[in-house]
């Protein structure tokens, strides 16, 4: 699986290391809770606010430097919108592999 | 210029606060995580950017656009490229921004805003307000200054969105700068009947009733108490 890493974070920063660290104390904050609403509504079978759910959570993603976790997202949110579930367990793997990264930073 | 952000995300709120950092010609004067908190303060501060996203909870960016009657100029940021062409049918959208976003790109766009002279866009679209007109069974309505055909006995319903109605017909939707009563005087009131003070219905077209609302299509419309009685006396009641 590929690695998260803070380059755009880096390259938007102007070297702030004051911003980045508040970006990131942000992002430690967001995440769990977006990612514990796409459980709550991925296993209520509420697909189209799971849609909406993936929708956010790729902005992060791509925050991360996840170039190909990012594709694997559009294709999932555009599954749900579909009523499908298939990329569910990718996806899920693309938030777990998230939480271990922003658990070390 | 003066510019206020308005995204649920705060991760996004932080990101476009740091890059207006880096353009010193813009000034942030607040940040909004829904679209309805920021009307008050537009109502009270002059505002000459907004950068909207579009995809929030409940109220889109779009949905927020409609309810502006004189918007300043707007730089969407979206994570999804898809609504650009929705996009072009605003004239105060001046840009459109793909998140991540990267400072050259959020420079130009920013830039793009600064050239644009809205004022003349806004005052013409102001003279256009006599935007519907009515000839027998046909309705102009005036959408970005192009006057547009509909046939009366196609619509279904009319919404009133803020500044703005939502004309629903058989094969389309228009969003149109005007109000229901406007419309309503235009319409034949043996088919068209306003059920509820957001909503004007076609009674040729309701498919079903029950208690306080009607099915027409696949919206269910409320009918308010008062006019419940107006809306019963029409109907070929066995």
């Amino acid at each position: 699986m590929e690695e998260p890493n803070l380059s755009y974070i880096h390259s938007m920063s102007g070297g702030d290391t004051n911003f980045e660290q508040k970006l990131i104390a942000i992002i430690k904050q967001e995440f769990p809770k977006e990612k514990a609403i796409y459980y709550e509504n991925y296993n209520a079978g509420n697909f189209k606010m799971t849609a909406d759910n993936v929708h956010k959570l790729k902005h992060k993603i791509s925050i991360l430097g996840l170039e190909k976790s990012y594709g694997i997202a559009v294709a999932f949110e555009n599954n749900l919108l579909e009523g499908k579930t298939e990329l569910s367990e990718a996806f899920e793997a693309i938030l777990n592999n998230m939480t271990n990264y922003l658990t070390t930073l | 210029m003066n510019c206020i952000i308005i995204d649920d995300e705060a991760t996004a709120r932080a990101i476009v606060v740091q890059l207006c950092s880096n353009v010193k010609r813009l000034n942030v004067l607040a940040d909004f995580s829904d679209a309805i908190q920021s009307i008050k303060f537009l109502n009270q501060n002059e505002v000459d950017l907004i950068f909207l996203d579009i995809h929030m909870p409940d109220f889109t960016g779009f949905d927020f656009i409609q309810t502006l009657k004189n918007p300043p100029k707007i730089i969407l940021t979206t994570s999804d490229p898809k609504f650009a062409i929705d996009a072009f049918e605003y004239e105060c959208i001046i840009d459109y921004l793909v998140k991540p976003i990267l400072l050259p790109r959020f420079e130009k766009a920013v830039t793009k805003a600064e050239k644009t002279d809205l004022a003349t866009v806004v005052n013409k679209t102001t003279k256009d307000e006599k935007e519907v007109a009515t000839s027998g069974d046909v309705l102009y309505v005036n959408i970005d200054r192009r006057l547009i055909k509909i046939e009366i006995p196609s619509i279904y319903l009319i919404e009133a969105k803020g500044d703005y109605i939502l004309i629903k017909t058989e094969d389309k939707n228009y969003t149109v700068h005007s109000t229901l009563k406007k419309i309503e005087d235009k319409l034949p009131h043996t088919i068209f009947l306003k059920v509820h003070r957001s909503y004007v219905i076609n009674i040729q077209k309701i498919i079903d009733i029950e208690d306080n609302s009607v099915l027409i299509k696949k919206d269910v419309i409320p009918v308010s108490r008062s006019n419940r009685p107006e809306l019963m006396k029409r109907l070929n009641l066995l």
